[in-house]
């Protein structure tokens, strides 16, 4: 299905969810309303024509600086239909908290952890949002852009993983 | 503490921790098991004992310093991560790759395949008690190694794909060295299967293990042979053809039971179309430029920077400022021999990238194995593992 076809059957669906669209290298971009997060990405998983039956990956982007904002970006295919598209929905810098997909994708479940850890946006009715890459102790979000490429963790690697033996 | 099932024939349960130093977890990975006797209740993955912050570290890099960056992450196929990153970056400059650098990247990605295979073959029959086989198979992959010295002057972290095409054109007797290897090997291949395909041992400990259903598969992510083994026809070198891969015939091979055996008969067939794929190559190579010629993206040629003033500028301004994309976003995602790799770029018109996301195969075809060995015994969470080819280096990245 063409990028054309994709955007006018799921603005036709949910005329107010969708604030915009983008095609740039023959890559479709459709911009959504963070409250319809879970309906459009059901929508796009259970329509027959769509068909996205496959989330290729999920991650957040900071945008604070500019527009004060973590967007979350994903990443869908469909198998069958073999087209693509990436979903972009905004959350705010002060208070990034986000509705699950782990209902519609089970592979949202790690990649959901990976985002919370790197950015700190909060996936509600995530059934295990735990960090995933960094330590337990590991203090901030490494990824934001205000977090420093270089320096230490208050705390040492070893003090962490072996505060146990202590 | 999980709530012990009505099943359970032990008093209480035990929690024992497998790895992150343990030689069949293939890696730094950390497994909290639950067992009822042997029988598995819950496995909770434990990952991140090697992240490196790549993605933060590339975006304090210009775009062609960034190259050395994904050698690291798949690093026992490291051709295949360079191609995914750089056609995302050629994709984002919206620029045409020479035909014989584009032949070559196939040549050198598919025996980044065979290799990889071969690598993951070994090490999966060496966990499931068949020693021989990791001998043989070490052998092998030694020659494809040699045949990557060759070409970029390393064994592992090769960097050798560059935005654009390839560092250097193909060396004397590389055409040759590759035909002797892709002839030899078809043999090779069978060697391996008469000790492992009906071995009774092999089958008892592999068929019907780790089973998981073609919606399932689909469900939890899992892509590559991992997912081609539940029967599920999908490779993007078919679906998404990049780099010329419309012009070779090859099958994809399927499996039925995703089960253990299946993603292994997946792997060894491919070995062969990989196989087939190379000879292909060789015979339809093109003569001409092995890199894009375009100023202010690709390095002048390294004979011109050594004698011209203006070659060396050049050369000199793109490493210091980089290239400058236009502003906006791509995805692209390559069949790397473990499954999608993608590569998402957003760029700011600036020479660094403003992020840069990896789609690790190995980080989501991980998330399923919970599911895979919960229910079973301990013994099979090995095969398990080591089913689904997983390496750290990109799952923790």
């Amino acid at each position: 299905m063409d990028n054309e076809t994709i955007v006018t059957l799921v603005k036709n669906n949910f005329p107010e969810a969708i604030t915009g669209s983008a095609v740039f290298r023959n890559e479709l971009t459709l911009i959504v309303k963070k409250e319809y997060i879970q309906e459009i990405a059901r929508f796009l998983k259970e329509n027959k024509e769509l068909d996205f039956d496959f989330l290729s990956d999920l991650c957040g982007v900071d945008r604070v600086e500019t527009d004060g904002v973590f967007e979350v970006v994903y990443h869908l295919y469909s198998i069958y239909k073999n087209h693509r598209v990436r979903l972009k929905v905004a959350v705010a810098s002060n208070d990034p908290r986000i509705s699950t997909v782990t209902g519609v994708w089970n592979t949202a479940n790690w990649h959901e952890r990976e985002a919370y850890d790197m950015y700190g946006i909060k996936f509600d009715g995530h059934p295990d949002l735990r960090k995933i890459l960094t330590p337990d102790d590991f203090e901030g979000h490494p990824l934001r852009k205000d977090y420093p490429v270089d320096g230490r963790q208050p705390a040492t690697l070893r003090e962490i993983y072996r505060k146990d033996e202590a | 503490m999980t709530a012990i099932p009505a099943t359970t024939t032990t008093t209480h349960l035990m929690t024992i921790n497998m790895g992150p130093q343990h030689p069949s977890t293939h890696g730094v990975l950390r497994l909290l098991l639950e067992l009822d006797g042997e029988m598995i209740i819950k496995a909770v993955p434990h990952i991140g004992f090697l992240h490196r912050g790549v993605e933060k570290l590339a975006e304090y890099r210009t775009y062609h310093q960034c190259i050395p960056l994904t050698d690291r992450l798949d690093y026992v196929a490291p051709f295949s991560n360079n191609l995914a990153y750089a056609l995302t970056v050629e994709k984002l400059l919206g620029m045409e790759v020479p035909e014989r650098a584009q032949h070559i990247r196939v040549i050198l990605c598919e025996l980044t395949r065979i290799s990889s295979h071969l690598l993951w073959l070994a090490t999966h029959a060496l966990d499931l008690g068949a020693m021989t086989v990791f001998f043989y198979c070490f052998r092998e992959r030694e020659t494809i190694y040699d045949i990557f010295e060759m070409v970029s002057g390393a064994r592992m972290n090769l960097s050798y794909i560059r935005v654009g095409g390839v560092a250097l054109d193909l060396p004397g007797g590389f055409l040759e060295k590759t035909r002797n290897f892709i002839a030899e090997f078809p043999a090779r291949l069978n060697e391996y299967e008469t000790l492992l395909t009906e071995n009774i041992i092999w089958k008892k400990r592999t068929v019907g293990v780790g089973v998981i259903s073609a919606e399932d598969a689909i469900d939890y992510g899992l892509s590559g042979p991992s997912l081609r083994g539940s029967g599920v026809n999908w490779d993007i070198r078919k679906a998404e053809p990049y780099s010329s891969y419309d012009k070779y015939h090859f099958t994809v091979p399927l499996g039925k039971n995703g089960d253990v055996y299946d993603r292994y008969r997946v792997r060894i067939e491919e070995m062969r179309q990989s196989n087939s794929i190379v000879h292909q190559a060789l015979n339809i190579l093109p003569k001409g430029d092995f890199i894009a010629r375009v100023p202010n993206i690709t390095l002048p040629p390294k004979e011109d920077v050594e004698t011209k003033m203006e070659s060396m500028i050049q050369h000199f301004k793109i490493i210091i400022d980089g290239i400058k994309p236009p502003k906006g976003e791509v995805y692209t995602s390559i069949e790397a021999p473990k499954g999608e790799l993608g590569f998402y770029i957003v760029s700011d018109g600036s020479s660094h990238p403003y992020r840069l996301k990896i789609r690790p195969p190995s980080f989501v075809n991980l998330e399923a194995l919970p599911k895979m060995v919960e229910g079973r015994l301990l013994p099979d969470v090995v095969a398990v593992i080591g089913s689904l080819d997983i390496v750290l280096g990109e799952i923790d990245r």
